[in-house]
């Protein structure tokens, strides 16, 4: 047909430029944050006073390392400038969006982490001089059960099933973690409880949200009531008589194991690799569940339960199998998280002792987009700001509980500002029923 | 694309009731938030949270252990010791509740919080919204109401209302801001939420180390107790906040099913897409329902901080807001769910305390785990049939939020 | 592989949505299965297809009885089936939905993504089905993703091919391609049945058709059967093909779209610089595939998206920066594509729905308060003109049969005075009589002197209705035709031809020639 003419590559040209309001409102938020920091920098080196301030290169000071000077104001300038780059940038829209724009925001976000921080310890008034102290070791400590409390959420969800339990998890996880190990008079043991108690619960949520189709927003909730109300009414059951509890909830911790080698990287080995056993399977959980979920036959399986159930069935796949074993296997993760709040670090269990932690895992699976490597670096900024938070508390710059909030408030400005809209497996909290 | 929903068929026109049967069934899975189909099967999931309630106190009852310890020798002394701390048990838990004038003013008096608070939960779920941050507006709202009510030297009757209205608006202004985040940016409510929370306690905690908010020349983290002019007038043996709660109550009922933003918040929370085609402005219900809801749970801590004297403590909203999620859950987020929920919470609350006390000495968390064994029962009806070998019966749908959608 | 069905049923409750059925399917034969929408075609398939259990009957390969207990053992025994709607996992890649459920693997089941990716590789160029392994399913145009779906059955080796409603989504050049794969597959020998509503489909390739009507077989065809008579098979009486109507008096534009672009979430432009109008008393259809931007186009116009450029003009007044409110408060009536979706509340009554975007009206509220006898009256009276079949005005609207959901928001929407109605697929999912019944109300309001703007991808009802066709494709109004013009010609504007003629020169839309 010679009147017929295709739509050429040339035609398509033609459009008038419009650049789409989405990323136009994108860049004036970016700018905006940025210019703030700017500004904070900037301020931080016009007040302070005493351009000397102490810093040590491990966690706290010690006869072996000694604190050593840090001169403010040039930190402080320095870190302005870079943000004051960072801004300019991004209100020339020049920021790439590949890992070079990352490089950028962490290059901008050291900055203000380092302006920050210069700022609040200086000028101390008091006789004694707090030093500026690594934040990597407790970083990773506090991270560790928000980790594995997050990969648990990521395992349950990528295979379509809500889980707003890991609260629950980790308090079921942190109890018998604590009475397997006063048992057997074994750090170790306590670990194998807490994956029994998390798979346990995670047996729970998969028998009323699979077999009898509870609403799982509504599950995860009563779950949380239950293994609060349950743990509670165990520990007030056990008798206060030393002789008694002992056998228990009176565990041994875990100790830290030094990996020979690695841990003598200055700065971060000490950080990384001097933890205790449960650390490093937080580590080594991270990798796995990413491998898992990315790389194998089951985890293709998983992630279609979780997007298309039905599709999956098409293709012989049986769902509810699957979902089983998917939130199972994440019981394992969430369980351990647990067991850090007893064997892992205090020792015997408290009432309510995972004092809500569980819900900010949920939150780092949402602000890491179901990702298990997203969902570990929000875990990990949330380790970040509550050791930064504790160790501040040693300075009078900030009060203590103001800077309490701040983990909470960057995240509503994260989540609202930059996350918006986040797009969960598709059949997140869809049961699946053959018609 | 492959996501489309499946376009209903049509059916021939004689064949539309058993259609409308069949549907009715696959609405039932998809929702499966349409528990609580009969009254029956409520009280069979209380019967059967009792039962395992009752396993719990004969597992963990000392006499119970010892005498399983020679059970094949005498096993009469375990089921003696066993029935003994069970009817113990129990009875306390209901002599506690209702059994005398004053347990029931203080079943009210536990109820009337856990209702408001538990509407406004419900009220965000009517529109689509899991409003997990009860307890951060509680947190407000008693701050506010509170420091009206202690600093402040204001007549009788003014000083109440302007104390109420203090720590309903305190309330409501916490929640409006998840709201408003929801509504303007999508940030998802679940996660603003469990984050006011800590930053209204982390506020809370701060405000306590302020010298206004501190008894002069104390350092504890605790307020004055609230003036007598602003609290609430005792009625009956208990105080007249109880008869605030059912009233609003009654106003929730008529907001949801008779108003205009009733319907629009109903719409949103079954559709967002359809209410939106409809031109109803989302944005404007997500707000606004976390703005009432937020009022509701600092009416909430209104009746906590207002009913008795109470100081501002950084533990004044216990775990209200969270007990709050479980009424609504358990009410199906309608009102007079709720409220029937919310006295159910406040007898077992009120009755755990005795039983405690009691000779079984059943530690008070118990309640707590047959609260939420009751709302997981009631959520699985299919279970609770099946253990008790009851019929199948129908029931109506209540749309409640369901996923991450937003 | 011969294929029997003896006597299969299925029973939903006191339904029966297969009555009886039985059908013998012949090695290297295309059968075709045609009955309308809700008749029981997918519910024989998915009973084929292992994904719902028979309640009776018996199905024979070979002369051997099987069952299937699941999809899996379907697979294993050599049946394949594309879905109407694609069983593919939009966020994964080509290779990654075909090996799902036969994954090739390394050791410790990791998986070999090579192998997976060649696999798809050696079947396209077998069949000659190109697609690309490693690109996501959600960036193809859905004819590439139906591919994928022909891929995935063949790497299961089918012998017999169930393809449901398989032309819906295709233009009309698309189904040419398709129409010559099937008659590839059949000469190697594969067996297929191919479901579908449309006549002209079923006469074009079939070599036997069935008919099936209210579950059952109603009897069957050859290939040379008259649509008219294989229409009346199918529906159970005599159809008119076509629409009733008097050729419309078109009066002043009443809608102008000017230079509209529309960029959406992801950053695709959608729509791209379309400008037409439509005028009082006409119908202006809007044809082509889905996903060429009609979506986006319409939803635009109710201010459920905001354009990035352009403006859109009532009666002369930009509505360009309104919302979905104040458009359907200016006398626009909407009656959109996916009304599960946007149409209606499904959870809500037939008498709320009815009111859905009213109830603010003074006639259904007093300040706050809903006026609930005037909702009911309402819903009494809509209940009554549009024949909505419901057992009462308080049953939900989830519960009734497609056609009576449509009629419902159609009902609500012609329930006041308009100026404009925008209809999307006002009769996908829908029985014919409801069809009928649909196209002559909107017809109906054409006469009122509302100009009407119907968007469909059925070629049929764009011609039974429309008084001037616009043809979309890839964001662009490629041009504007009158409804003499031949359907041919039509068809290939829908794959991106532009228009032969002009006939209305205020309308050149995004015509580039």
């Amino acid at each position: 047909m010679g009147l017929v003419t295709a739509i050429t590559a040339e035609a398509a040209q033609d459009l008038p430029r419009v650049r789409d309001r989405a990323d136009v409102v994108r860049q004036v938020k970016l700018v905006v944050v940025m210019a703030v920091v700017t500004a904070l920098l900037v301020f931080f080196a016009l007040t302070v006073d005493n351009s000397h301030v102490q810093f040590v290169l491990g966690e706290r000071v010690t006869v072996d390392s000694p604190p050593k000077e840090l001169p403010a104001h040039p930190v402080l300038w320095v870190s302005a400038v870079v943000a004051a780059v960072g801004t300019v940038l991004a209100a020339a829209n020049r920021i790439p969006r590949d890992w070079r724009g990352v490089v950028v925001y962490l290059l901008v976000g050291l900055a203000f982490y380092a302006g920050f921080i210069v700022w609040a310890y200086s000028d101390q008034s008091g006789s004694f001089q707090s030093s500026i102290a690594n934040p990597l070791p407790g970083t990773i400590r506090i991270a560790t059960p928000l980790v594995l409390g997050a990969l648990a959420g990521c395992m349950c969800e990528r295979a379509g099933v809500i889980n707003i339990a890991i609260e629950g998890q980790f308090l079921m996880g942190a109890f018998f973690a604590s009475v397997a190990a006063s048992l057997a008079f074994n750090a170790y043991m306590g670990l194998v409880g807490a994956i029994l108690a998390g798979v346990g619960m995670a047996a729970l949520l998969a028998v009323f949200a699979l077999r009898y189709l509870v609403n799982q927003v509504v599950l995860g909730v009563v779950l949380i009531a239950l293994a609060t109300g349950l743990t509670s009414f165990l520990l007030s059951q056990i008798p206060g008589d030393p002789a008694i509890k002992q056998y228990f909830n009176e565990p041994p911790r875990l100790d830290t194991i030094a990996i020979p080698g690695l841990s003598q990287i200055p700065v971060v080995g000490e950080a990384l690799f001097n933890q205790t056993a449960l650390v490093y399977l937080m580590y080594v959980s991270v990798v796995v569940v990413a491998f898992v979920l990315f790389q194998t036959k089951w985890g293709l399986r998983v992630r279609s339960v979780g997007e298309h159930p039905k599709a999956a069935d098409t293709v012989g796949i049986k769902v509810n199998r699957v979902r089983w074993q998917a939130v199972l296997f994440g019981g394992v993760f969430a369980g351990l998280g647990g067991a850090y709040y007893t064997v892992g670090s205090t020792g015997a269990f408290d009432r309510e002792v995972s004092a809500g932690n569980g819900f900010i895992a949920l939150a780092a699976v949402i602000m890491g987009r179901w990702h298990p490597l997203g969902a570990t670096a929000a875990a990990v900024f949330f380790g970040f700001m509550w050791n930064l938070q504790s160790q501040l508390s040693f300075v009078d710059k900030i009060p203590s509980q103001l800077l309490g909030m701040t983990p909470y408030l960057a995240t509503i400005i994260a989540v609202a500002g930059f996350v918006g809209r986040v797009r969960p497996p598709a059949a997140d909290g869809e049961p699946y029923v053959k018609s | 694309m492959t996501d489309k929903p499946e376009p209903d068929a049509a059916e021939p026109d004689a064949e539309t009731h058993a259609r409308a049967e069949s549907v009715g069934q696959g609405a039932d899975l998809r929702s499966p938030v349409t528990w609580l189909p009969t009254v029956k099967v409520t009280a069979a999931a209380i019967l059967l949270a009792l039962v395992v309630g009752a396993l719990l106190i004969v597992v963990s009852d000392r006499e119970v252990i010892e005498a399983a310890g020679y059970f094949f020798d005498y096993p009469w002394d375990f089921f003696k010791f066993a029935g003994e701390a069970i009817w113990e048990s129990y009875r306390a838990l209901v002599l506690g509740a209702v059994g005398s004038g004053a347990a029931l003013s203080q079943t009210l008096e536990r109820a009337a919080p856990l209702i408001c608070a538990g509407l406004g939960v419900s009220l965000a779920f009517r529109a689509g919204m899991f409003n997990i941050g009860a307890q951060g507006q509680l947190i407000i709202g008693a701050v506010c109401a509170g420091f009206v009510g202690f600093t402040f030297d204001l007549p009788i009757g003014l000083h109440l209302l302007l104390a109420l209205v203090a720590g309903v608006a305190g309330g409501a202004l916490w929640g409006a801001i998840a709201g408003y985040l929801k509504a303007q940016t999508g940030a998802h409510e679940v996660i603003t939420t469990i984050m006011l929370n800590y930053v209204a306690s982390s506020t809370l905690l701060y405000l306590l180390t302020k010298d206004a908010f501190q008894r002069p020349g104390s350092d504890n983290p605790r307020s004055l107790p609230v003036d007598d002019s602003a609290t609430f007038p005792m009625l009956f043996g208990f105080h007249s906040g109880v008869l605030v709660a059912i009233a609003v109550a009654v106003v929730a009922w008529w907001l949801l099913e008779r108003t205009t933003l009733g319907f629009e918040m109903r719409a949103v929370g079954a559709n967002a897409d359809a209410a939106r085609t409809a031109g109803m402005s989302v944005r404007k219900v997500y707000t606004l329902t976390m703005l009432i809801a937020g009022g509701l749970a600092g009416l909430a801590a209104v009746q906590q901080i207002l009913g008795h004297h109470d100081s501002l403590t950084a533990n004044v909203a216990g775990s209200l807001g969270f007990d709050a999620i479980t009424v609504a859950l358990l009410g199906r987020a309608t009102p007079l769910g709720t409220v029937l929920a919310g006295l159910l919470f406040g007898a077992l609350a009120s009755g755990g305390i005795q039983m405690q006390a009691s000779e079984a000495a059943t530690p008070v968390e118990l309640t707590q785990v047959l609260q939420a064994l009751i709302v997981l029962f009631v959520a699985a009806p299919a279970l609770v049939r099946g253990v008790l070998r009851m019929k199948e019966s129908g029931g109506g749908a209540t749309v409640m939020a369901k996923g991450w959608g937003s | 592989m011969k294929l029997e069905i003896r006597g299969l049923t299925k029973r939903f409750g006191s339904f029966v949505a297969n009555d009886d059925i039985s059908l013998t399917i012949e090695p290297g034969q295309i059968h075709c299965l045609l009955g309308e929408n809700g008749a029981g075609k997918s519910t024989l398939m998915n009973m084929l297809y292992g994904l719902l259990e028979p309640s009776a009957g018996e199905v024979l390969l070979d002369g051997e009885p099987v069952s299937f207990a699941s999809p899996g053992d379907a697979i294993a025994a050599g049946i394949g089936m594309v879905h109407q709607h694609f069983m593919l996992i939009p966020v994964f890649t080509v290779a990654e939905n075909v090996m799902l459920g036969r994954e090739q693997t390394r050791t410790l089941g990791v998986l070999d993504r090579d192998r997976a990716a060649q696999v798809v590789r050696d079947l396209s160029r077998e069949y000659r089905l190109a697609v690309d392994p490693d690109s996501l399913v959600e960036s193809l145009p859905v004819g590439v993703q139906q591919r994928v779906e022909i891929i995935k059955a063949l790497a299961n080796h089918a012998k017999v091919l169930i393809l449901d409603e398989p032309t819906a989504v295709l233009t009309p050049q698309e189904i040419d391609e398709l129409m010559e794969i099937m008659r590839s597959l059949k000469q190697q020998g594969t067996s297929i049945v191919f479901i579908t509503h449309k006549l002209r489909e079923v006469k074009a390739i079939g070599d036997t058709i069935t008919v099936i009507r209210r579950g059952k077989v109603v009897g069957s065809a050859s290939p040379d059967t008259s649509e008219e008579d294989l229409a009346e098979m199918m529906v159970g009486r005599e159809v008119k093909l076509t629409v009733d109507k008097e050729a419309a008096t078109a009066g002043s534009p009443v809608l102008e779209v000017q230079n509209m672009t529309v960029i959406d979430g992801r950053g695709q432009t959608v729509v791209k610089d379309v400008s037409f109008e439509a005028r009082a008393g006409e119908v202006l259809g809007i044809a082509g595939v889905q996903g060429n931007g009609q979506t986006e186009l319409i939803k635009s116009l109710m201010g459920l998206v905001r354009p990035s450029a352009g403006r859109i003009l009532l009666e002369g007044q930009d509505i360009s920066r309104w919302g979905p409110r104040d458009s359907l408060g200016a006398g626009i009536g909407y009656i959109p594509e996916d009304r599960s979706h946007d149409g209606y509340v499904g959870a809500f009554s037939v008498r709320e729905n009815l009111v859905l975007d009213l109830y603010k009206h003074d006639d259904y509220s007093r300040g706050p308060a809903l006026r609930l006898d005037a909702i009911a009256g309402n819903a009494r009276d809509r209940i009554a003109e549009f024949d909505i079949r419901t057992e009462d005005m308080d049953t939900p609207v989830s519960a009734l049969s497609g056609g009576n959901q449509q009629k419902v928001v159609v009902a609500r929407e012609l329930s006041r005075p308009l100026k404009v109605l925008i209809a999307s697929q006002p009769t996908r999912g829908v029985d014919v009589g409801s069809i009928e019944f649909i196209h002559k109300r909107i017809i109906e309001e054409r006469d009122r002197g509302t100009a009407v703007v119907i968007v469909s991808t059925e070629l049929d009802e764009i011609y039974g209705l429309a008084d001037r066709i616009a043809v979309m494709y890839d964001g662009r109004i490629v041009g504007t035709v009158s409804p003499d013009t031949p359907r041919e010609t039509v068809g290939l504007m829908m794959a991106g031809a532009s228009s032969p003629e002009e006939p209305t020169p205020a309308s050149v839309g995004g015509e580039r020639d």
